[in-house]
């Protein structure tokens, strides 16, 4: 109800109603004003300076030191680069958290982006009972990374699990999926990809921007259902699978509380769940590894940057805007 | 993918075939039928006794024994009566912290000038794709040093944060708000004698109520559901939230402590599922507008 005057990032300042008051005194602070601009901002830059830029920082100097909390800080050794040295050369658990997670997002990602995409396009059409669907689908999304989700999962996925039960209707012998370090992960995957709702509902705002004459014109063109998927969907919808690819892949990136249940906090069955913040926290609040978990924080950070900068560089390739502004 | 999704002109075709129609509507069953195995199959476990659990892998009980509840609410030595109201409490806050501090600083970039204005707010941006997980560690030291982990009142290492507006996602929804709502009405405030301030009271906080009501809700889902934080920060039992207590039934394994844990499951999830019945459209219209992730 109330979300159809809400705040759409695509059409910002675009028809909005701005005459010139606003241009007033072309960057000119009217009198007072930068005084209550940094008044009303006060609470937000405490924050960046307290909790976001100091602990960085902090976080910074650590991944250079040996600090582990029950030193105090007047005693902490500074190492240099050891801490990476470490993560790099002669850690093959921090390597393996790296693939773990690697090989989640890889697949788990565009599993679940089809899945998504499917399934909008099969609900891209109004009809009734459209809504009770988008809504059904996008309860899982919702439950999302709750811990009650994972136990579920991780009992559904066991030996005596429901799954296997099913399996054994068709004859099928099942196998202790969560225990079984071969298959621990994909079954984690398969969670992930169960929550398809959320991209799935960005993908249904975005169908509905499609042209209809688009389609027309193909078809009068004689292009048949898939070749206007390809021609005309696809390059349509690619902002949004943009949005949609760049966001869940962080997010996959960032997957912990069903890996930390799955494994109990460990990231067995014998580390095949060790997802990278898992190993993280492991490092950090298990071994209290402070400093050397702060060089791993880092490198996830950089990853993180890197690959956004990655999309960002690569998706002016295929991305396409339909006002012309290819970026 | 099979039927026909790209065809909305529908008045420009024939009418599509039955069949077709019907093909879609099975397809969308059977999609839901997984969707919702999962919940479903756990709300019934939930109700099973400690045989049935071991015996009967089916959906629903024989019998519905509602022992599990009582259980599991006294599970432990602390009611689960208390982790919920650790949790309530520590999500109410959260909802009043994002709402009252990233409003303000929205306003503040929407709307006011001042210097570095446009440094500020790329900073804001920024900080939307900083993971949590990098902060942790040093906000863990930092909080620990000033004797806020597990000191008196253990939950300002989560709270204090949610104060300072960094949950920048929704200081950009509300900036995002804002901006669509029309100027002339501060130019009004204005010449009626409003400074700033007054320009916020009046006109700026009254017509934000949708941007709240969405960062409101989306705020309580996100907290009551947070693992990753909870766990880091608290540490004595009577202090913990649902979350990290429903990871205890996990360390005790032993089967009889599985009905109680999905039975405490289910609860955990009531509050959300709540949130989901009142707010369904809302939600749904909340994703499509800003792309908030469930």
């Amino acid at each position: 109800m109330a979300l159809t005057t809400a705040p759409d990032p695509t059409r910002r300042d675009t028809g909005s109603v701005r005459p010139d008051a606003t241009r007033r005194g072309t960057g000119r602070i009217r009198h007072g004003e930068g005084l209550a601009g940094y008044v009303f901002l006060s609470p937000w830059l405490i924050g960046l300076m307290g909790v976001t830029a100091l602990p960085m920082l902090l976080s910074l100097y650590l991944s250079f030191t040996n600090y582990d909390i029950l030193t105090p800080f007047s005693e902490v050794e500074w190492v240099g680069l050891a801490n990476y040295e470490r993560m790099f050369t002669s850690d093959p658990s921090w390597w393996h958290s790296v693939r773990v997670t690697l090989s989640f997002a890889l697949i788990a990602v565009p599993l679940k982006l089809a899945a998504a995409l499917g399934v909008a396009l099969l609900l891209n059409r109004a009809w009734r009972g459209v809504g009770l669907f988008r809504g059904l689908f996008y309860l899982p999304s919702l439950l999302g990374g709750s811990v009650a989700l994972a136990i579920v999962w991780v009992n559904m996925f066991n030996r005596e699990g429901a799954f296997n039960s099913f399996l054994a209707v068709f004859g099928i012998q099942g196998r202790p999926w969560v225990n079984d370090p071969d298959w621990a992960l994909e079954t984690l995957m398969v969670l992930a990809i169960w929550q398809f709702g959320a991209p799935m509902v960005i993908f249904l705002a975005g169908l509905k921007q499609v042209p209809t004459e688009l389609y027309e014109a193909a078809s009068v063109d004689g292009a048949g259902r898939f070749r206007q998927f390809v021609n005309v969907t696809l390059p349509m919808l690619s902002p949004v699978i943009f949005f949609n690819l760049v966001l869940e892949t962080i997010n996959g990136f960032q997957g912990f509380t069903a890996a930390f249940v799955l494994s109990n906090g460990t990231g067995g069955p014998v580390d095949s769940t060790l997802m990278y913040t898992l190993n993280l926290y492991i490092a950090g609040f298990t071994d209290l590894e402070m400093g050397y978990a702060s060089a791993m924080a880092w490198v996830f950070l950089v990853a993180i940057a890197v690959i956004t900068a990655v999309f960002f560089g690569t998706g002016r390739f295929w991305v396409h805007y339909s006002d012309g502004e290819d970026r | 993918m099979v039927a026909s999704t790209v065809a909305r002109p529908v008045a420009a075709r024939p009418q599509r075939p039955r069949s077709r129609s019907w093909l879609r509507l099975v397809v969308l069953l059977a999609i839901v039928a997984v969707v919702l195995y999962p919940l479903i199959w756990m709300i019934g476990t939930s109700f099973k006794s400690p045989q049935e659990i071991v015996n009967n892998i089916g959906l629903l009980p024989e019998r519905f024994t509602p022992g599990n509840y009582t259980d599991g609410w006294r599970n432990f030595d602390v009611s689960f009566g208390r982790f919920f109201l650790n949790s309530a409490m520590v999500s109410l806050l959260t909802v009043i912290g994002n709402a009252v501090s990233c409003l303000l600083a929205a306003y503040a970039f929407a709307r006011l000038r001042f210097r570095l204005r446009g440094v500020w707010f790329a900073v804001m941006i920024g900080t939307l794709l900083l993971p949590g997980h990098v902060l942790i560690v040093p906000q863990y030291i930092l909080f620990r040093s000033l004797g806020l982990v597990g000191g008196d009142w253990p939950y300002l290492p989560l709270l204090i944060p949610q104060f300072l507006a960094t949950e920048a996602f929704f200081v950009f929804l509300m900036v995002q708000f804002i901006r669509g709502i029309p100027r002339e009405l501060d130019e009004a405030a204005r010449i009626d004698g409003a400074n700033a301030f007054g320009i916020f009271r009046h006109v700026i906080l009254p017509l934000s109520r949708p941007a709240l009501v969405t960062t409101a809700i989306f705020s309580f889902i996100w907290t009551w559901n947070d693992f990753f934080r909870q766990l880091v920060f608290l540490s004595s039992l009577s202090d913990y939230t649902v979350p990290v207590a429903l990871t205890l039934f996990i360390d005790s394994t032993s089967q009889s402590a599985v009905g109680p844990m999905f039975a405490m499951s289910v609860l955990s999830l009531l509050p959300v599922f709540l949130f989901f019945v009142a707010f369904q459209r809302l939600l749904v219209e909340g994703i499509n507008t800003s792309g908030i992730k469930g």
